[in-house]
């Protein structure tokens, strides 16, 4: 079939996993479902013992099988040691035709590229592939399908039953041995559990893995006793230096600061800047430099922010601590500033994914947001965006919170240059669609800005704004008139990967890459 | 022109190219490879042998490591790869056969 964006979806596909083609934005409103629910174990004997010695009893007191569904989580980013410690175990016992389901995988993880050749591995689900993994199913060796989910989207994925998870490792910086663990403390200190929260809830196994045992009750738990079958100290669970960065630093690009200041311009001259009004903003260096930019014009015209969520920084904790940003959500921490800020402001709370961004849960901080500043490989004159594959047609990326925050703001921003060396970012049609065009509101490049057309509101509302403004299509035009038309990837017929719309629909779907052309 | 002996231009920075040229064995031979190869492949094959056409190479074996340059860039490089291997360095045809 072909969806409501013009992607075609082969019916197999479909049928295969019981989906629908993606046909809007809140298609599923007010839809029914009985929530998934784990096989769990009771701890009843006051005297039973959680601790195991290490990885290789943890799987073996789990029952590890053929065919099994193991969940992590990607709080400890390019520095995780957990995954790859968990699969040479698991590939050490023979054991194969696993599926990994994690809320992200990353450059930190391309051992697991060979365990898909070998058959170890032969699904993935996951917000973002990047390296050897990407290649690897871009290339067509996974067995079956990628499917590629949005951060809230794996949380609706789990609680409606499509992927059950049979046995989920947390990777915890702190934990008790009765499994309290928590984002901080330790030597591997990531701020916040959010992603592997709605893990504990659904896993039917739950193993704790810490490098940190401390007393108990290791509370405020980010995961709880009451959900945690095993604990198993190891000597490291990630890399510090990689977890979090010390200090993300502030862009001097100036092309990147052009496009902050149309951005922060925009925001400000937008119905929805307002006492309260809230924000997200991404690391990226035109996204971030908003937050700086933003600053005096809130100061100067006493205007308060109600909440920013995130991926969160120092600027924002700063104006947290100045009054500025009345509270911050957090899901993910990204600096060294972000992690002590939530161990000691109050008004700094550590939130699940589901209320990040759940979209089949009773409501959302996505929901609430005003304004969201996203980044994008290509958007193409739909307004559709791609953040997965590459110019070389290569899964390389994740869509993250990308489409959840989208379709949840009253104001999606995306901040692209018009190109990247010779790669159009403003296209006619993007590889792979990942966020759909109609939750795409406006798109600052630094050649113009382009509102979309459906958004007659906002076009009203900037009409005494003096901004380069323009249509998508002069954008794509411009680009093209630089770098020349691109010819299209050559790929086969095969899917590869499935992107999966927030909501549980198809968006559209990746096929594998035809080398020979 | 004749390549004379085996020349380079270009490095290989992000949107640059290198263009290296040497004597043929009789025929063209052109060997592209780029990072944007599935998008520009076919559009860089064009724009290096309409060049080396205009400044009639028939002769050579010429490759070509693009990391993303634009259509300005690539002719630059491989007009200067084919000068420099006849040595011209100075007193070049602008606006003659060098566009």
């Amino acid at each position: 079939m072909i969806n409501k964006i013009g992607r075609e979806i082969p019916d197999e596909i479909l049928k295969q996993y019981g989906k629908e083609g993606y046909q809007g934005p809140n298609y599923r409103d007010n839809v029914r479902y009985k929530k998934a629910a784990p096989m769990v174990r009771g701890v009843v004997d006051p005297k039973q013992d959680k601790m195991v010695s290490n990885i290789r009893e943890a799987l073996e007191k789990c029952k590890i099988q053929d065919g099994m569904v193991l969940s992590f989580h990607h709080h400890f980013r390019d520095g995780d040691y957990v995954v790859n410690m968990v699969m040479a175990e698991v590939a050490a016992m023979g054991i194969r035709d696993i599926t990994i389901c994690a809320s992200s995988l990353g450059a930190a993880h391309d051992p697991i590229a060979e365990y898909i050749e070998q058959g170890i591995v032969t699904g993935i689900q996951s917000s973002g592939v990047r390296g050897k993994i990407g290649e690897a199913i871009s290339r067509g060796k996974l067995k079956t399908p990628a499917i590629i989910r949005s951060h809230g989207g794996r949380v609706r994925a789990i609680e409606e039953g499509d992927v059950h998870i049979d046995i989920a490792f947390i990777g915890a910086p702190t934990s008790d041995a009765y499994g309290n663990a928590r984002g901080v403390g330790g030597k591997s200190d990531c701020g916040v559990l959010s992603y592997s929260m709605v893990d504990a809830q659904y896993a039917d196994n739950v193993v704790v893995i810490t490098d940190c045992l401390v007393p108990f009750p290791n509370f405020p738990a980010s995961i709880s006793m009451t959900n945690v079958d095993y604990v198993c100290v190891v000597d490291e669970i990630g890399n510090p230096d990689k977890i979090i960065s010390n200090a993300i630093r502030m862009t001097k690009d100036v092309r990147e600061l052009m496009m902050a200041k149309y951005c922060t311009r925009l925001i400000a001259d937008s119905p929805y800047f307002q006492d309260g009004f809230s924000f997200q903003t991404g690391a990226g260096g035109a996204s971030l430099a908003v937050n700086t930019m933003l600053r005096p014009i809130m100061e100067e015209k006493n205007i308060h922010m109600g909440f920013s969520i995130g991926g969160i920084t120092q600027p924002i904790c700063e104006m947290l601590k100045d009054g500025l940003v009345r509270n911050i959500v957090d899901a993910q921490c990204f600096d060294r500033a972000s992690i002590e800020s939530i161990k000691n402001d109050a008004r700094h709370f550590e939130i699940s994914t589901s209320e990040y961004a759940n979209p089949m849960n009773k409501g959302t901080f996505a929901n609430k947001l005003d304004f969201v500043i996203l980044g994008a490989l290509e958007v193409d004159i739909d307004y559709n965006v791609n953040v997965v594959t590459g110019s070389d047609g290569i899964v390389r990326g994740a869509p993250g919170g990308h489409p959840d925050i989208a379709a949840g703001s009253k104001c999606s921003i995306i901040i692209a240059p018009l190109v990247r060396g010779r790669i159009p970012t403003i296209c006619d049609r993007v590889v792979t669609a990942v966020t759909p065009g109609e939750t795409v509101d406006i798109i600052v490049t630094d050649y113009g800005i382009a509102i979309n057309p459906r958004r007659t509101d906002l076009i009203e509302a900037y009409k005494n704004t003096h901004l380069p403004f323009c249509t998508i299509e002069e954008l794509r035009d411009m680009a093209y008139e630089i770098v020349g038309t691109p010819d299209e990837i050559p790929f086969k017929d095969r899917v590869v990967g499935i992107i999966e719309n927030r909501d549980g629909t198809i968006l559209d779907v990746v096929r594998e890459l035809d080398e020979e052309c | 022109m004749v390549v004379q002996k085996s020349a380079v231009a270009g490095t290989l920075e992000s949107s640059d190219a290198q263009v290296t040229v040497e004597p043929g064995s009789g025929t063209l031979e052109l060997i592209v490879e780029s990072n944007v190869i599935h998008q520009f492949g076919r559009q860089i094959r064009k724009t290096v042998l309409d060049v080396l056409e205009r400044l009639e190479v028939t002769d050579a074996k010429v490759v070509v490591v693009d990391k993303g340059a634009l259509d300005c860039t690539l002719k630059a490089r491989v007009e200067c790869a084919v000068y420099r291997s006849n040595d011209i360095t100075e007193t070049l045809p602008w606006g003659g056969a060098i566009k």
